[in-house]
């Protein structure tokens, strides 16, 4: 595990390396973790039945839909229990978008995007004026209003039975019907989500995010007005969330009210918890072993999915209690957070 | 004379029946090296947050460079150049010192909204220098929580200078210091530019005595006496209020106008 591993001596006399170092020898790591990865997932329907690789691909989107929520709740220390209210508007918008008017995948998926930010920017605006339980409580009532409307507008959702007869993604006019072209559209669009969301954590604006969630009041009297940073953060994370849905609605072709409800959201509260807030590659590895725990086993369990993951999370509270991300701070402690 | 940088009339605070500032009126000309002093409970740091904003005033006004500020939010004020360290240290636990300096420094460079890193070199530059002005570039990567007491006071500075205020005002920034320490922060803050206005709450007189250029008294909210380090030195209204009678002799550090008073 330590190769090479020598402790981080801080030298005096060049202030830039102290904080360089360590940085750049995580770096390499990281750059050659990230590429193994990106190779494991490019190449996995040219190995991995239809199944597996809708499987795979359902992972993706929930990641992309994780990193999104850990940007509030990591980033800005905003928890949301209503976040998949943004992935379901998304989801409907791209089904909608599709149906009636253009299945190209860019466009049901940038209609999503937008679908979600508006929403989100709508509601934002009372969320975010709130802080801690109350904001977990209107963004509660926010989620289960749209959840609400998604079952009552059966007009245009499909009520209860869902919103079903997507027509399957189309790239520059070709439908894409083997799963393994719709993975590799959805693997494309989620790198792509991944790599705004990081660089919107590593910018400036992402500074002034986590300094928000560290120290509000000292944010203030540096000149800064945190409402217009958690509104915007809150606009941005709805954005994302609702690219999310659109990818998640081209994919399974069928978008159900519960997709915008309170299981969703706190399913995917507990995807960024099990993952370790705040650094947006761990709510990323924990959704995708939510999606397999309650897709891939649950099933086989006679219907005990939940109880399964339950258990995982319990175990994973006891035994990483800053999630998978602190198994990579064990190994680097003096850098204590590496957007990445 | 030019007009005050910061100018305090008739203002006012209470909290229920208690009025913890009462009717202050002060003026800090531009460059001043100002220092409020008082007993426990003068009111000093309430009058701080009234100035900073992060506090409402119960009745007066507070102007910078001739603008009223008294109904900007704290924010706004801070963006008209008014910076402060607070008297319990005030950081970004999580993050490092250079992330904290830099949380200050990027606004002043255009590069708050930019999302790529590089556009920052900037703000780092500025970060840097201050942390090695305020001893601390050692300790650049270094979690704010791994600090010790008198480093985080440092920091708190570097922090408070990072905002290149027009107005600074320190709350007891040497508190927990060591002597060493408190000596470089004193060499600090001799050397910033007149274009720094410094009002200062210390305990530490040899702190207020090598800084100040004028002196406030406070008691009880109440302004008690304002002039010069001399001035207030001699006066007796003070020494009783802020050492109690028979203690005077504490004031008394060598030759000075308090010997007069006491022959």
């Amino acid at each position: 595990m330590s190769v090479e591993s020598p402790p981080v001596v801080s030298t005096a006399d060049g202030a830039p390396d102290t904080t360089a170092t360590p940085w750049r020898r995580n770096r390499r790591l990281t750059v050659v973790l990230g590429l193994v990865l990106l190779a494991v997932l490019a190449v996995v329907p040219l190995f991995v039945d239809p199944f597996g690789t809708n499987t795979v691909s359902r992972m993706l989107v929930f990641a992309l839909f994780a990193m999104s929520l850990d940007l509030l709740v990591g980033l800005t220390g905003l928890p949301s229990l209503g976040h998949a209210a943004w992935f379901g508007i998304g989801a409907y918008t791209a089904g909608l978008v599709a149906i009636h008017w253009s299945a190209e995948g860019l466009v049901t998926v940038l209609a999503a995007a937008v679908a979600g930010a508006v929403a989100a920017a709508a509601t934002g605006w009372l969320a975010v004026r709130s802080g801690g339980v109350f904001f977990l409580m209107l963004t509660l009532a926010i989620g289960e209003l749209v959840h609400q409307l998604a079952q009552s507008l059966s007009s245009v959702t499909g009520g209860s039975n869902g919103l079903f007869g997507i027509p399957s993604i189309r790239i520059a006019g070709t439908p894409l019907t083997l799963a393994g072209y719709v993975y590799w559209f959805v693997l494309a669009v989620v790198l792509l989500g991944a790599l705004a969301l990081w660089l919107v954590a590593s910018s400036p604006f992402g500074g002034v995010l986590r300094g928000i969630r560290d120290n509000e009041a000292r944010m203030r009297s540096l000149g800064y007005s945190p409402f217009r940073y958690k509104y915007a953060a809150f606009a941005i994370a709805g954005g994302f969330a609702g690219l999310a849905g659109g990818l998640f609605a081209g994919l399974v072709r069928i978008v159900n009210p519960s997709d915008t409800g309170f299981t969703t959201s706190a399913l995917l509260l507990l995807a960024v918890v099990l993952g370790g807030a705040g650094t947006l590659w761990g709510p990323a590895l924990g959704a995708a072993l939510v999606v397999l725990v309650r897709d891939t086993f649950g099933p086989t369990l006679d219907g005990h999915g939940p109880l399964l993951l339950g258990l995982v999370f319990i175990a994973a509270v006891y035994v990483l209690p800053r999630g998978f991300a602190g198994l990579a701070g064990l190994r680097r402690r003096r850098t204590p957070r590496s957007p990445a | 004379m030019t007009a005050p940088l910061l100018s305090l009339s008739g203002v006012s605070r209470s909290f229920g029946a208690l009025t913890a500032v009462d009717d202050v009126t002060l003026d800090v000309p531009p460059g001043a090296r100002h220092a409020l002093i008082g007993p426990n409970g003068a009111g000093k740091s309430t009058l701080f947050k009234l100035v900073t904003g992060s506090m409402r005033v119960s009745a007066g006004t507070v102007a910078l460079a001739g603008d009223d500020v008294t109904r900007l939010p704290e924010p706004q004020r801070a963006r008209r150049g008014i910076s402060q360290t607070l008297q319990h240290s005030s950081l970004f636990l999580g993050q490092t010192v250079e992330q904290n300096v830099l949380l200050a420094a990027q606004r002043q460079y255009r590069s708050r909204h930019s999302l790529v890193p590089r556009r920052q070199a900037a703000a780092r530059a500025r970060a840097r220098e201050l942390l090695t002005d305020v001893g601390l570039a050692a300790r650049a990567g270094t979690p704010v929580a791994a600090l010790s007491h008198g480093e985080r006071r440092q920091l708190e500075v570097a922090v408070a200078l990072a905002c290149e205020p027009r107005l600074l005002l320190l709350d007891e920034p040497a508190a927990g210091m060591s002597p060493a320490e408190s000596a470089r922060l004193v060499a600090l803050l001799q050397a910033l530019p007149e274009s720094v206005t410094v009002v200062i709450v210390e305990h530490d007189l040899d702190v207020v005595f090598a800084l100040a250029t004028s002196v406030t008294v406070l008691h009880l909210g109440r302004v008690l006496l304002t002039g010069s380090p001399d001035e207030v030195r001699a006066s007796a209204a003070v020494q009783e209020a802020y050492l109690g009678t028979g203690r005077g002799a504490l004031f008394l550090d060598g030759t000075g106008p308090a010997h007069l008073e006491v022959s």
